[in-house]
């Protein structure tokens, strides 16, 4: 179990628990935080579930594969701690993640 | 995998006949998406006799199986244990030959009218029309559409200044270009319009490109040249007066710097919209399509609608599922074409009539 913390570009923040093994996307839509859209249901196909990884959990999240970079171009406001959250694995070592939800997924 | 834009490119050269804007098409039934669900409902009608025409907004066939993951494995179809997006398509289109269906490609059906005699008028944003006794509706999560990229103000200049495909070149003719993205569409139009434009700029979000090596290369030659400019950056603002567009605000490493553009080429992929649906007075639920679980009808007789795009106590967005619904589509869609046939219920394994529609030998 890894709670992941959500912000919103509100501010409003939303801790969400997931299960190893699980993606971030997937733990998002299960409690339903708002602005993960995730289009594609997680193909790494549509880039809907774009977030930014808050600073000092970059290391632990690894960086986008050739792929996922590919589709972050289909992303907007893409910095350099977008991941796409349906590639990012839940692992012990992700408990306490934060990470920000963009305004717009387009 | 590139969310190109073809679809939005091509235009109507790529239907299966060359009839356009002359007689509407006539034909039973018309489906609109040809997805894994619209065409098995092929498959379904077509053992009742009943003729197809499909029509989708994509430039291929197998809708969001064969746009956004043809390559990813589906492991829900009953029987096959493992099967790519592709490769469903490709065994859906086999199983469906033999009755011969029509696809129409890189059409939208933007009209859907009831006729004085029962029938339904369709028109396409080719100008092509479609005259038949039942419409099913597989669209799926809608038409696939380009991505508006969430600048504040940008739908004032869209069809004026910002473009999301190029359907006649002499409008960026000696215009101050900025094309956006970084996949073939984006390279393909650079290298097109760079001869014909007063100015060109490519703006990318990173110095690396998914367009094949060979355009990036004849793009860097002209960047080398000073023929064109590449940034590496991201639009943050449009500015302008009635729809013309005069500048374009793109955040780099160095800053903000703020570009005398007259015309906008987004190129982010393609997202799902509902789109012309929304018109044709059919109830909807949150952009889903009602029906009933007898015979997947809509609020409108002889409007059918199956798949991702309806919703129904229970429902699952499940392509076996809108097999299912297709089949007892095909029910109640063949009293409405043979009001007058009794439909004698057979199974495949045992009927010689179907097995010779199917060209069993």
């Amino acid at each position: 179990m890894a709670k992941i913390t959500f912000i919103q570009p509100d501010g409003t923040r939303q801790i969400v628990n997931a299960t190893v093994g699980q993606t971030v996307m997937e733990a998002a839509k299960l409690s339903d935080v708002p602005g993960i859209e995730a289009e594609c249901g997680g193909a790494c196909a549509c880039a809907t579930c774009h977030v930014y990884v808050a600073d000092g959990w970059r290391e632990k999240t690894g960086s986008p594969s050739e792929m996922e970079e590919d589709m972050l171009d289909f992303a907007f406001d893409v910095r350099e701690e977008s991941r796409l959250s349906c590639q990012i694995k839940v692992t012990d070592e992700l408990d306490g993640l934060i990470v920000q939800v963009p305004a717009k997924q387009f | 995998m590139d969310m190109a834009q073809n679809g939005a490119q091509n235009g109507a050269e790529n239907g299966s006949d060359n009839a356009s804007a002359g007689a509407p098409v006539e034909t039973d039934v018309v489906i609109i998406g040809a997805g894994p669900v619209g065409l098995f409902a092929v498959f379904e009608l077509g053992l009742l006799d009943i003729r197809c025409h499909l029509i989708d907004i994509l430039d291929k066939i197998g809708g969001q199986c064969a746009e956004l993951y043809p390559e990813k494995p589906i492991y829900d179809i009953p029987g096959l244990p493992v099967v790519t997006g592709q490769e469903l398509t490709d065994r859906l289109i086999e199983q469906i030959k033999p009755f011969d269906p029509m696809f129409h490609l890189n059409e939208r059906v933007d009209e859907l009218t009831k006729t004085a005699d029962g029938r339904f008028l369709l028109k396409t944003d080719v100008g092509r029309a479609f005259l038949c006794k039942v419409v099913v509706i597989g669209a799926g999560g809608g038409s696939f559409t380009p991505k508006r990229p969430p600048l504040e103000g940008i739908e004032a200049y869209e069809a004026t200044s910002v473009f999301y495909s190029v359907r006649r070149m002499d409008d960026f003719r000696g215009k101050d270009i900025l094309i956006v993205g970084g996949g073939d569409s984006a390279l393909d139009w650079t290298l097109s319009l760079q001869p014909i434009a007063n100015s060109l700029t490519l703006l990318h979000r990173r110095d690396d490109f998914r367009a094949a090596p060979h355009s990036v290369e004849k793009m860097r030659e002209l960047v080398a040249s000073g023929q064109m400019r590449l940034m590496i950056g991201q639009m943050t603002g449009l500015d302008g007066s009635d729809g013309n567009l005069a500048g374009v605000t793109v955040k780099t490493k160095e800053g903000e710097e703020r570009l005398p553009i007259n015309r906008v080429l987004p190129f982010f992929g393609l997202t799902m919209k509902l789109g012309p649906i929304a018109n044709w007075g059919l109830n909807l639920e949150e952009n889903l399509i009602p029906v009933d679980t007898e015979k997947f009808e809509t609020s409108e007789k002889g409007i059918f609608a199956i798949g991702d795009i309806n919703t129904y106590p229970g429902k699952l967005k499940l392509i076996l599922s809108g097999f299912h619904e297709g089949a007892l589509m095909a029910q109640q869609a063949h009293r409405y074409i043979y009001p007058d046939k009794k439909l004698l219920f057979q199974y495949t394994t045992s009927s010689s009539n179907l097995q010779k529609k199917l060209g069993v030998k």
